[in-house]
């Protein structure tokens, strides 16, 4: 169950719409959560298990803290 | 900076009657009752089938994103907070000087529950990371000093039904104490579930009039079989005399006097003959300088329980005496709201405060024959004009665990 970038972006996308209320046109590869996103620490954890259950990919505690970026959650997402 | 004068400059409220204060006032006046069905299928279960649910629901003013991480508590405060802040003007103030104390009887119980539910079906990974801080008690009180960033202390007083009058009697304080010039001050419930239904109804507490609901709740009628439970909130912006008279805002009312006591009687039941109730509304008259004579209006806590309503009254004419007893206009706008819980201080406080204002008390519906033992005068089925030189107005609340708590309000 391999997914393009561009699926996993839009997946992304439409999870951090509902969580944290992003407008999904704003959520592009290069964006910061924190700084560019303003989601705060709850609200990330909440996307990494969404994103789990949508892409069948666990996002570990110890790993979520190094994803800064759009881009790193689809790279690692593409890893697993 | 102490003893400073207290004036009520924004009113905010969301009830069974409406999405805000004109909406819900237009009603009470009305004589409207705002007790609709509860959802269908919890009916096989319980023996209440009804319940004051809100006219309008959080989501139609707050967006998706901040309604599943805010507790249905705190949706509502902070609607009703940014009502009391528009009608008051949006005053300009320094973080500092800024208060809240936002109270609720039971807390974030619906997320509690909800949350639990999760837990047993999908196990912990699950369980929402804002479980916390939607449950705890003082969400609310937090939420709205988030919003409004306010920075001169944030409370959450905790005292059952008596929950909200504390906490406006406490905003009141805040500003007489010196250490804020405004405060958003006021409570909220919502608490509707069938768990908190059973608990209730296992006190037997409630009314069963499931033939009729709209006419359930009547407090100080002789066959009154208990209270109906509502969701809602009210909300005050309390603001120092002198803040409000230099910015020219418009004075609904002075929040002139507080009185807080507690019965030690019983857990759960009333003073039979309200000793501690009288002395609440006794130090609350006091409080303001005022005279017993010069109440002209009380929102009575009357909830329509055969235990509650006539020692209130009892209390009332003890407080008052005789003379003063024999010309207050009493009403219980529970006939209409049902009991709002932790939020019926505030919003009876509203219904207080615009019944000063307008001149006017809403009626007691549904009160087919009255008790023989209510010894006030109640404002039955059709709102009643106060005199021109009526000078002031009480609301009392009471709550399990004895607390009483009563607030005068008076003409700016």
């Amino acid at each position: 169950m391999a997914h393009t970038d561009k699926e996993i972006l839009d997946g992304l996308a439409e999870i951090i719409d509902e969580i944290a209320g992003v407008p999904a046109g704003e959520v592009t590869p290069e964006k910061s959560f924190v700084d560019d996103l303003d989601i705060d620490s709850l609200s990330m954890v909440e996307i990494a298990v969404a994103a789990q259950d949508k892409f069948g990919v666990e996002i570990p505690d110890d790993q979520l803290k190094d994803l800064k970026t759009v881009q790193d959650v689809i790279t690692y997402i593409q890893k697993q | 900076m102490s003893n400073r004068e207290v004036v009520v400059t924004g009113l905010g409220a969301s009830t069974p009657l409406g999405g805000d204060v004109a909406t819900t006032w237009s009603a009470l006046l009305e004589g409207r009752s705002g007790i609709t069905y509860l959802p269908e299928e919890w009916h096989e279960k319980l023996p209440v089938h009804f319940a004051g649910l809100l006219a309008e629901e959080p989501s139609e003013k707050l967006e998706r994103h901040r309604l599943r991480r805010l507790d249905r508590t705190q949706q509502l405060s902070l609607i009703t907070a940014h009502e009391a802040w528009a009608d008051a003007g949006s005053p300009e103030v320094d973080p500092l000087r800024l208060g809240v104390v936002v109270a609720s009887g039971i807390g974030g119980i619906l997320t509690t529950l909800h949350q639990y539910d999760i837990f047993r079906e999908k196990g912990w990974k699950r369980v929402s990371p804002f479980t916390v801080p939607m449950l705890m008690p003082n969400s609310p009180a937090a939420a709205v000093a988030l919003e409004f960033t306010a920075r001169a202390g944030s409370h959450a007083t905790v005292s059952a039904c008596a929950s909200s009058a504390e906490a406006i009697a406490d905003g009141i304080n805040m500003i007489r104490s010196g250490r804020a010039d405004v405060v958003i001050a006021g409570g909220c419930e919502a608490a509707i579930h069938p768990l908190n239904i059973a608990a209730f109804a296992a006190m037997r507490a409630l009314s069963t009039r499931n033939d009729d609901p709209q006419r359930a709740s009547r407090p100080f009628d002789v066959n009154r079989d208990g209270f109906v439970m509502g969701e809602g909130s009210g909300m005050l912006v309390l603001e120092s005399a002198e803040h409000a008279a230099a910015r020219g805002a418009r004075v609904y009312a002075v929040a002139a006097g507080t009185g807080y006591t507690c019965d030690a009687y019983d857990m759960v039941q009333p003073d039979p003959v309200g000793a501690g109730a009288a002395r609440a509304i006794s130090a609350a008259i006091a409080d303001a300088g005022l005279s017993p004579s010069d109440i002209a209006h009380i929102n009575a806590h009357a909830t329509s329980t055969p235990a509650g309503d006539v020692p209130e009254t009892v209390a009332i004419r003890t407080a008052l005496g005789d003379s003063a007893a024999d010309s207050v206009a009493v009403t219980s706008t529970k006939s209409m709201t049902g009991h709002l819980l932790g939020g019926a201080g505030a919003l009876e406080s509203v219904a207080t405060v615009l019944a000063l204002h307008h001149g006017v008390v809403p009626p007691t519906i549904n009160v087919e024959e009255l008790d023989p033992n209510v010894v006030v005068d109640v404002v039955l089925d059709k709102p009643r004009e106060l005199p021109a030189d009526a000078v002031a107005a009480l609301n009392d609340s009471f709550g399990f665990g004895g607390h009483n708590v009563a607030l005068v309000f008076r003409r700016p």
